[in-house]
């Protein structure tokens, strides 16, 4: 096996005296498709700035490949009406690359039309799939999607999972990604990493669902449709193997 | 039939709107209005110091613009208060302190409203030799940002993972705009400073098609402005620094009734 692109190792961030992430250790493979998921609230977000180096942790290590190329697709792309700019100025806004590997990487998302079309005009999928072309140019060995199927319609979700499972295949890329929907994301990733503060389970889908704790983060109620969350359902911190956080900043184990 | 102060006015004018009209741009993208507020308010301390400690009082603006740029700077990264509230006690404060210093120097008669609403008309060649040297170096950092800001402006964490040195780039942005705000106290007044960024880039901005060609047009519409604005204060004796801005609003309005270029 080959090594690991990135290596978190014991990650812990504390802001106001509370813990987003607790002793988080976790590694990303070449061309695998790993998956975050959790509650609102649950970390996930601030566990990809650690990984992208936007945001330093308070412990812990960041260990990535040498020279890892990394592109990145951020939650929310908001274009302020005010900004005229075109997808073709945006795709090399940080680079240098021709029309025809522009037009290669927007072809390749299905996002072949939009190459002069003006980044304020897109729609909320069409913008996804710009922002995957536009991560593509740089021959990425490690894509971070966040949330990259938010704000678009079912039927447009299960494209654009489709889309990164076949730009793995195609590109022999390793995706991190977070996600919010667990139906759809179980069928599209290799593991899943199930993050509430700390990690609570990991594994292959089919072994997280049948996980306990995966069942307590989310509730029973998920098992027949695994579509939905139950925010009731209070995840039980007495049965988690998890020990509370050994570093030196704010309270550790929170919960418990 | 224009006098030779007239002559003077309109080429420092042109001289600032030239370089307001791009960094405008970014003012309205960036949403930095506030902060081009700010800046401006903090000018006015940056005067009575001046006069006090008896240094050039452009040289003195700059200065404290530049500090107070810097503060700000170092104050949003700590995050302990949101940014617009730290903008509101800066801009307040340094114009209170501004205005409470000039109270304290009793023999020294300053005219306060050549500073709030601009002097445009007393301006020398020295001023101009000053704001067109300005200019050139504002201009010239700001082509070579272009791209950086650009990434920025758009979204920050993703530039940052592209490789754009973010914090450099915004610091050296935020700089640049003291000295900007510096030039242009003379000729709108710093009441009015912000309006001079924000007017000719809304005014142009349905008529552009990419990031280079609103800098360019709204260089140019505040150009329009300043000559419109002199103008009209010339023929109808009405302090120049507010007629350019009336001209500018009468511009951006004027500029609404054409349908938005695709």
């Amino acid at each position: 096996m080959a090594d690991p692109l990135l290596v978190l190792n014991d990650i812990c961030l504390v802001r106001n005296q509370r813990h987003i992430l607790e002793n988080v250790s976790c590694h990303i493979d070449p061309a695998e498709i790993l998956t975050l998921i959790g509650p609102n609230g649950a970390g996930k977000t601030s566990l990809l700035k650690v990984a992208l180096g936007l945001t330093k942790a308070d412990s812990g290590k960041v260990v990535r490949s040498e020279n890892l190329r990394i592109g990145y697709m951020p939650q929310k792309l908001i274009v302020d009406r005010t900004f005229p700019l075109s997808v073709a100025r945006f795709m090399r806004l940080t680079g240098h690359y021709t029309e025809k590997q522009m037009q290669q990487a927007l072809d390749e998302v299905g996002a072949g039309r939009m190459l002069n079309a003006s980044l304020a005009d897109l729609s909320g999928g069409e913008l996804q799939r710009v922002l995957l072309g536009r991560a593509l140019l740089r021959r990425p060995q490690l894509l971070v999607l966040d949330e990259p199927v938010q704000g678009v319609d079912v039927q447009g979700q299960v494209e654009l999972f489709e889309l990164i499972g076949r730009l793995r295949d195609n590109f022999g890329c390793a995706v991190l990604m977070v996600s919010h929907d667990l139906h759809l994301v179980m069928s599209a990733t290799d593991r899943v990493i199930c993050l509430n503060q700390h990690i609570c389970c990991t594994g292959t889908p089919a072994s997280v669902q049948r996980d306990e704790q995966f069942l307590k983060l989310f509730g029973p109620a998920i098992l027949p449709h695994l579509a939905v969350y139950n925010h009731d359902v209070q995840h039980q911190h007495g049965s988690c193997p998890h020990q509370g956080c050994s570093c030196p900043f704010g309270e550790g184990g929170a919960d418990v | 039939m224009f006098d030779d102060f007239m002559l003077r006015a309109l080429i420092a004018g042109c001289g600032v709107a030239l370089v307001a009209g791009p960094f405008g741009t970014f003012v309205v993208w960036r949403r930095m209005a506030y902060f081009g507020d700010t800046l401006a308010h903090s000018a006015l301390l940056g005067v009575a110091l001046g006069f006090l400690l008896e240094v050039d009082p452009i040289l003195a603006v700059m200065l404290v613009c530049l500090l107070v740029a810097l503060l700000l700077f170092f104050l949003q990264r700590q995050q302990r208060l949101p940014s617009d509230t730290l903008l509101g006690i800066l801009s307040h404060s340094t114009l209170s302190l501004g205005l409470v210093t000039i109270a304290f120097m009793e023999e020294l008669r300053i005219d306060l409203l050549a500073y709030l609403f601009g002097d445009i008309l007393a301006v020398g060649r020295s001023d101009i030799l000053m704001i067109y040297i300005c200019a050139l170096i504002a201009l010239g950092i700001l082509i070579y940002l272009w791209r950086p800001l650009l990434a920025i402006a758009l979204h920050e964490d993703l530039a940052r993972v592209e490789g754009v040195r973010v914090d450099l780039v915004q610091l050296s942005f935020s700089c640049l705009l003291a000295l900007v705000v510096a030039i242009m106290m003379k000729v709108v007044g710093l009441l009015l400073i912000t309006s001079l960024f924000i007017l000719p880039a809304a005014a142009v901005r349905r008529l552009s098609r990419s990031p280079e060609q609103m800098a360019v047009l709204a260089a140019l519409a505040g150009v329009i402005s300043v000559s419109g604005g002199l103008y009209g204060s010339w023929q109808f004796d009405t302090p120049a620094g507010p007629s350019i801005v009336v001209a500018a609003t009468l511009l951006f309005t004027f500029l609404q009734l054409f349908p938005a270029r695709q």
